[in-house]
């Protein structure tokens, strides 16, 4: 199994926005600037927190955005987003959020594997403040598990 | 004893949801099938469930899709949350 990569431009840490659209803005451009994804997609995440509601906030500070897979998706990736100043996404319980990740998978089956490490990284409650607090990349990478470049991953 | 995970999308969330609750189930030493499903399909995937795991945000919708399928529809706050998922599962298959 390759280890899955977050380069640094799929990473936006402090980002100043007003409110939520613009939160998941930040997390669908960083997915588009790392070749995971076409712009559309951001709209699509937009989309499901219209059509949903603020499901997607997961925990408490922590957005997981996500639409379904779709042509907009070149391939598997993640990005993500800590906020210089925390946004309500309308969430019950979990509001205000700091720490939103872009998920973009390119069908079904094959994100179990992303998001079982996602589910094994943040089983761990300390680690969304962590990230919110990240002052690099690197940080960000080793709380998460992964490595900077894709390189290998897509060599075959 | 048949266990379905729900979210807007069928993926990403519910996968989370699933995977802990499996955990959950592991600890309490219970035994279950837990599935994802998306809202459109719950309605056929729950048909033989006897719980529903989804968010607070979402259990209006369930709840609606379900119709008069009698899953018990419990609301999960903390995705990541292996004790609050597993206490809720407890109370209500224990």
């Amino acid at each position: 199994m390759t280890t899955p990569s977050l380069p640094d431009v799929a990473v936006h840490l402090g980002a100043h926005v007003d409110d939520w659209r613009q939160a998941v803005r930040e997390a669908g451009r960083a997915l588009a600037r790392s070749g995971s994804t076409r712009a559309e997609y951001t709209d699509r995440m937009i989309a499901v927190i219209e059509e949903f509601g603020a499901y997607v906030v997961v925990a408490p500070g922590l957005a997981l955005a996500h639409a379904r897979p779709g042509p907009d998706v070149l391939r598997e990736g993640l990005s993500v987003v800590t906020l210089a100043a925390p946004v309500e996404f309308g969430h019950p319980h979990n509001d205000p959020v700091s720490v939103v990740i872009g998920l973009a998978v390119a069908n079904a089956e094959e994100h179990v594997a992303s998001v079982a490490r996602l589910a094994n990284v943040f089983n761990d409650e300390q680690v969304i403040a962590r990230i919110a607090g990240a002052a690099s990349a690197d940080e960000v990478r080793q709380l998460l598990g992964m490595g900077r470049s894709d390189e290998s991953e897509h060599r075959s | 004893m048949r266990i379905i995970a729900v979210c807007g999308s069928g993926i990403g969330t519910s996968a989370i949801l699933k995977l802990n609750a499996e955990r959950a189930l592991g600890r309490l030493g219970l035994s279950a099938v837990v599935d994802a499903s998306d809202l459109e399909s719950v309605a056929v995937a729950a048909s033989d469930a006897q719980v529903v795991l989804t968010s607070t945000e979402l259990a209006g919708a369930v709840r609606a899709a379900l119709g008069r399928n009698h899953a018990e529809i419990i609301e999960v706050v903390n995705y990541f949350d292996v004790d609050e998922i597993g206490g809720k599962l407890e109370a209500s298959l224990g």
